[in-house]
């Protein structure tokens, strides 16, 4: 009882939150983005906070998390630093265009929003909310429903700022996009910022997310990405979530294929305390194509849940689902993938596989694999394992002379490669390898220079 | 080289090995012939250290060295290879890195510097040509899809590649066509040298064609009950185990 108690407390006040700056949020944002606000703190006041009870969450715990006391920043903090100082992806060869996040909030030495030569608009959504209302209008919160979870209705209510991606008809973009979600501030905050990438036909690119904790401090964000992908557009996303202990990353991404479309994505979740992904994909015509990849490392205490929908909802398209987990210490994990075929979704491929290796008797893992069919010419799979390092393989590495400790990180490695490898943009994938190895090692992995910044 | 003394060793419980003795010297090779069940291979793994075997009694010693005081790592490096009956597959570690850490392994244990890449390959190249194992084989996963003898194979070529001073192979030649028998073979015998030694394990004599036997045991009911020169092998082939079996068992009562 007095979980549920606290947890309405939680909900209470973040109702109290809003309305007590709902003229800020509304003064502050754009038309479209307000239009929204008041039918999703509805919502959430129906929801509230996913507990255990709802099957969806039942092993992911968010009650201690939001019982933490976080500040909420109703404007960006001013900051006083340029943040090349204090952050530089030091990926070899990355040569990307980079966009960077602040606490959720769109930082640029240069316009908040700008359109490059090619017609691609990238920026601030805030901005692009103000400046193109009927193309972010168009999409914005048509396939994140605030009816559908708590954590989206939260978002939407209080999103002021994120990520706005447009790339126009015909057009591959040539430079990598990188966005950068760094989290800095003295004291625990939640942030929730909100992304739209918008993938107009026979469009191409490829972005790069990368998720950094810069301070000490807790941090809870709870993040809502929409992607559309129009006929014959192709975008691959790999996301790098690489957040501190005390870090905790609820991310909900919705992805709406078109014709012919094909989307890839990668979460490679390195370290964090808590984090939750959702990616939901809806491929609404024919032909398209999805793959949904995960890996996820976890030890001590940490806790990584990935939860997938992926909806056949017309004919000749093709799923591919992929997650594997190496957890370590008292590390725990949930996997909840379904794949859902529509009755004249005919002709469709759909694939689903999670697989897990327990290092220690204290780490758990809780995987379910659902397949809900309602065509009847089908191709479908799924399956799960959850086990330990294959003892057969490991004597057979000895016997070669490989030490017990290289052999079974050679095996661990083996095992987490085969999601590594998916990874398209190709200097990424050589540092995630060498991330990965590192903290099979045991070694710290943070990518870049915030593993100084937070021990 | 390699002396076993009185060697019992168990499964859950079961006595399996029940007081072998067996000396191995360099420059000899050993068959180790018998029926189903009469602990040929509980023998190859227990002297490679797999721990799934408890020793309740006995001593082996591997150039004077106590063996029980080595783990299965230290074995290999110290000079003693396994054949597997059964090669495991290890889908994700490429053959390359598998036996370039191996190599690596066993340089360092002798206090040699680890191989150059340039190094490396070009003695990959070599060992390749002498087990006659295909080039693609080797850029795939360890074992990963190969076929029984592509294996078997595989497992002359990391021999090769890691040049023990005792060889155990465990039924290499289970599952082999004529052809991949004559290319095994012809692998081992061009790496028999007057300093190592061999111990092949068989159950049938067709291997012994090829590969000859300086002397041949025969392992029945965890005991080698009879020991004799190449000419054994001949015998059994044609006699099969029973006369054997009775003779013990005879005894035993």
């Amino acid at each position: 009882m007095s979980f549920i108690a606290k947890m309405l407390d939680v909900k209470e006040e973040l109702l109290e939150l809003y309305e007590a700056n709902s003229d800020t949020l509304n003064l502050n944002s754009s038309e479209v983005m307000n239009g929204f606000r008041e039918e999703a703190i509805m919502q959430f006041r129906k929801k509230g906070i996913p507990t255990r009870k709802n099957e969806d969450y039942k092993y992911t715990e968010l009650e201690p998390v939001f019982q933490k006391d976080y500040k909420y920043r109703f404007a960006p903090k001013k900051i006083t630093f340029a943040v090349d100082d204090i952050f530089k992806c030091d990926v070899p060869e990355l040569d990307t265009k980079i966009l960077i996040l602040l606490n959720g909030w769109f930082i640029s030495d240069e316009a908040q929003l700008q359109e490059l030569d090619n017609g691609v608009i990238i920026g601030s959504l805030a901005e692009a909310a103000k400046q193109y209302p009927d193309l972010v209008g168009e999409h914005y919160g048509q396939h994140a429903k605030t009816s559908i979870d708590g954590l989206v209705a939260l978002n939407t209510a209080f999103a002021q700022d994120g990520i706005f991606i447009y790339v126009p008809k015909n057009v591959v973009v040539a430079h990598d996009i990188q966005i950068i979600n760094i989290l800095l501030d003295d004291e625990s905050l939640i942030v929730q910022h909100r992304n739209l990438f918008i993938m107009e036909e026979n469009s191409e690119a490829k972005l790069v997310i990368c998720d950094h904790t810069l301070s000490e401090s807790e941090f809870l964000t709870n993040s809502v990405t929409e992607i559309v992908a129009k006929s014959n557009s192709r975008l691959d996303i790999v996301k790098m979530q690489n957040e501190h202990n005390k870090a905790t990353q609820l991310s909900s991404t919705f992805i709406s294929q078109k014709r012919s479309s094909n989307v890839s994505t990668n979460i490679i979740s390195l370290h964090g305390g808590m984090i939750r992904n959702n990616v939901q994909v809806v491929m609404e015509e024919e032909g398209c194509e999805n793959s949904t990849f995960g890996l996820f490392l976890v030890d001590k205490k940490q806790h990584v849940s990935n939860h997938t929908i992926v909806e056949h909802a017309s004919p000749n398209c093709r799923s591919t689902q992929k997650f594997k987990g190496v957890l370590d210490d008292q590390g725990t994990g949930a996997f909840n993938g379904r794949i859902l075929v529509h009755p004249d979704a005919q002709k469709t491929e759909a694939f689903q596989s999670n697989n897990n290796i327990l290092l220690t008797d204290e780490a758990t893992m809780n995987t379910k694999p659902m397949l809900e069919i309602y065509a009847d010419d089908v191709k479908c799979s799924h399956g799960a394992t959850v086990g330990q390092l294959d003892e057969d393989a490991l004597f057979y590495l000895r016997t070669r002379g490989i030490g017990q400790r290289e052999a079974r990180l050679m095996l661990m490695f083996a095992f987490a490669y085969e999601i590594i490898g998916e990874i398209k943009v190709i200097p990424l994938r050589d540092r995630v390898n060498d991330l990965v190895e590192k903290r099979l090692c045991g070694e710290l992995s943070r990518c870049n220079n915030c593993a100084m910044h937070c021990g | 080289m390699l002396h076993i003394k009185n060697l019992h060793a168990s499964i859950d419980g079961k006595e399996i090995l029940r007081g072998i003795n067996l000396d191995v010297n360099p420059g000899e090779i050993h068959a180790i012939m018998g029926p189903n069940g009469s602990g040929k291979s509980t023998l190859a793994s227990v002297l490679t250290g797999r721990d799934i075997f408890e020793v309740t009694d006995g001593e082996i010693t591997f150039e004077g060295v106590n063996l029980f005081d080595l783990n299965p790592e230290d074995r290999s490096r110290s000079g003693i290879f396994l054949g597997f009956q059964y090669p495991i597959e290890i889908p994700g570690v490429s053959m390359v890195n598998f036996m370039k850490t191996a190599v690596n392994e066993h340089r360092k244990f002798r206090g040699q510097k680890a191989m150059t890449a340039g190094e490396f390959l070009q003695l990959m190249r070599d060992k390749k040509a002498l087990v006659e194992i295909d080039s693609r084989l080797t850029n795939r996963s360890v074992n990963e899809g190969f076929s029984g003898g592509e294996k078997k194979k595989n497992e002359i070529f990391q021999m090769a590649m890691l040049e023990p001073k005792l060889a155990i192979l465990d039924e290499t030649d289970s599952g082999l066509d004529i052809d991949a028998l004559r290319i095994v073979a012809n692998g081992v015998n061009k790496l028999k040298r007057p300093d190592n030694a061999t111990i092949v394990i068989t159950h049938y004599q067709r291997l012994l064609d090829y590969i000859v036997p300086d002397f041949v045991h025969v392992l029945y009911n965890g005991q080698i009950v009879l020991s004799a020169g190449k000419e054994l092998a001949l015998e059994l082939e044609e006699k099969g185990y029973d006369w054997i079996k009775k003779e013990v068992d005879q005894v035993q009562i």
